[in-house]
C-alpha cells in the first residue's frame, strides 16, 4: 500500500517534470521575407514552421518515452531512444543556433572575436573560405560550423552529419553553423549549394555571433 | 574511357503528377550527372577508370570521394528502373516477388508499413531498399551514398530519399512522397527481374 502510493506520488512528480521540460519553438526575431534575396520567404517559412517544428515536436514525445522508460526502469527502452533524441534534439539545438545567428540588419564582428578569427586563420577572408568549403563538402545531409575549442582556446571549423549537435559530437561550443540540408535552400538555390553557402555570409547577425564568443570564451 | 549516363526510361513528364518533371530534371541531370561527372574526374587516369561499376564500387569502399560519386551513380542507374508510370500498388499474385513478400516480410500490408517507416526514420539523406540477404527479403535503409552491394545484400528496389528527390514536390513532407512512391511509382517487374536474376 504504502509503495503504491509512493509510486503514484512519483509518477504525479514526474509529470510536472514532463510538462516544465518541454522544448518549444523560438520565434524569430524577423519576418520570414526579412532575409531576401539571400533566403527566400518560403524557404524561412517552411523551415521554421515545418521542420525546426517537426524537431521539437518529435524531441519532446521522445522525452516523453525517456521519461516513461526511466520511471519504469527499462534500460533496454532508454538506450534505444539514443538515435531519435540525438536527430530531434539536436534538429531543435541547431535550428535556435542558426535562427539567433542571422539576420537582415548590418552587424559588426566584435573587436575581440575579429581579432580571434585573425589569430586563428590569418583573416576573415580565410576563415569564410575553410567554412564555406567545409559546409559544401557535407555529403548528404549536416552543418558546418564555427566553434570554440575550451580546452585551448582555440576557433575551429569542422562540420557535422545529419543533425548531430556539435557540443555533443565534438565538446566544440557553437559560435554559428551554416545548414546545408537540401531543405534549407533547394527551393532557391537547387543542386547548386556553393551560392547558397556564399549567399548566407551576408544575413550572419555578427553581434549575436561575437556574443556567443565572448560567452564562450568568458 | 569513361562512364556514361544511362537514358532515363521513359520521359521527364511521364511520372506527373506524382513526380513532377521539374523534379526529374534537376535529379537527373544535376545530381546524377553531377556525381557522374564528379567520379570521371576523380578517376581518369587511375585503374578505377577502366572497371565496371559495380566492381569499382566494391573496391573503392576506402577511396571516399571515389566511393560516394560512383555509389551515387549506381543509385540513381537503379531508381530510375524502380519507379515507372502506372506503377504502384501490389505485385502481381502469381509473381515470385509476391510469394516472398507474403512468405518472408508477412504480406504486402507488412512491406508497406515497414518500407514507409525506413523511410521515416531514414534520420537524414539516404535510401530505402528491398534487398535480399541469406535468400530473403529485408527493407533496408542506408545513409547517404551507402548500398547494398556493400553489404552482402542483393539489391531489388530502391526509394531516394534525399531532399532532392521530393522537395521541389512535397517540400517537408516526406510522408506523402513515400505514399505516392508506394501507391502510383513502385515498378514490381524490375523487382522480380532481379529477384528471377539471383
Amino acid at each position: 500500500m504504502a509503495q503504491t502510493l509512493l509510486k503514484r506520488v512519483s509518477v504525479n512528480h514526474f509529470n510536472m517534470l514532463q510538462i516544465r521540460t518541454k522544448a518549444t519553438l523560438p520565434q524569430l526575431t524577423f519576418e520570414y521575407k526579412a532575409l531576401e534575396p539571400t533566403i527566400s520567404r518560403d524557404i524561412m517559412e517552411i523551415h521554421h514552421t515545418k521542420h525546426h517544428n517537426t524537431y521539437v515536436v518529435n524531441y519532446n514525445n521522445t522525452l516523453e518515452k525517456l521519461q516513461t522508460a526511466v520511471a519504469k526502469d527499462d534500460t533496454a527502452t532508454i538506450i534505444s531512444l539514443a538515435p531519435a533524441l540525438r536527430f530531434n534534439g539536436g534538429g531543435h539545438i541547431n535550428h535556435s543556433i542558426f535562427w539567433e545567428t542571422l539576420t537582415p540588419s548590418s552587424t559588426k564582428r566584435s573587436g575581440d572575436f575579429e581579432k580571434a578569427l585573425v589569430e586563428n586563420f590569418g583573416s576573415f577572408e580565410e576563415f569564410k573560405k575553410q567554412l564555406s568549403s567545409a559546409s559544401v563538402a557535407v555529403q548528404g545531409s549536416g552543418w558546418g560550423w564555427l566553434g570554440f575549442n575550451p580546452q585551448n582556446k582555440k576557433l575551429t571549423i569542422t562540420s557535422c552529419a545529419n543533425q548531430d549537435p556539435l557540443y555533443s559530437t565534438t565538446g566544440l561550443i557553437p559560435l554559428f553553423g551554416i545548414d546545408v540540408w537540401e531543405h534549407a535552400y533547394y527551393l532557391q538555390y537547387k543542386n547548386v549549394r556553393a551560392d547558397y553557402v556564399n549567399a548566407i555570409f551576408d544575413v550572419i547577425n555578427w553581434d549575436a555571433v561575437s556574443k556567443r564568443f565572448a560567452d564562450a570564451s568568458a | 574511357m569513361s562512364f556514361t549516363l544511362p537514358e532515363l526510361p521513359y520521359e521527364q513528364q511521364a511520372l506527373e503528377p506524382y513526380i513532377s518533371a521539374k523534379t526529374l530534371d534537376f535529379h537527373y541531370n544535376k545530381h546524377h550527372k553531377g556525381y557522374l561527372d564528379k567520379l570521371n574526374t576523380l578517376v581518369k587516369d587511375t585503374d578505377y577508370e577502366h572497371m565496371e561499376l559495380k566492381e569499382l564500387i566494391v573496391k573503392a569502399q576506402g577511396d571516399l570521394p571515389i566511393f560516394n560519386n560512383a555509389a551515387q551513380v549506381w543509385n540513381h542507374n537503379f531508381y530510375w528502373s524502380s519507379i515507372q508510370k502506372n506503377g504502384g500498388g501490389k505485385p502481381k499474385e502469381d509473381t515470385l516477388i509476391a510469394k516472398k513478400i507474403k512468405d518472408d516480410l508477412g504480406g504486402f500490408e507488412k512491406f508497406t508499413e515497414m518500407f514507409s517507416e525506413h523511410g521515416v526514420n531514414q534520420f537524414g539523406s539516404g535510401w530505402v531498399w528491398l534487398v535480399l540477404e541469406n535468400n530473403k527479403l529485408k527493407i533496408t535503409k542506408t545513409s547517404n551514398a551507402d548500398l547494398p552491394l556493400t553489404h552482402n545484400q542483393v539489391p531489388l528496389l530502391t526509394m531516394d530519399v534525399w531532399e532532392h528527390a521530393y522537395y521541389l514536390d512535397c517540400q517537408n513532407r516526406r510522408v506523402d512522397y513515400i505514399k505516392v512512391f508506394l501507391d502510383h511509382l513502385i515498378n514490381w517487374d524490375f523487382a522480380e527481374e532481379n529477384l528471377k536474376r539471383v
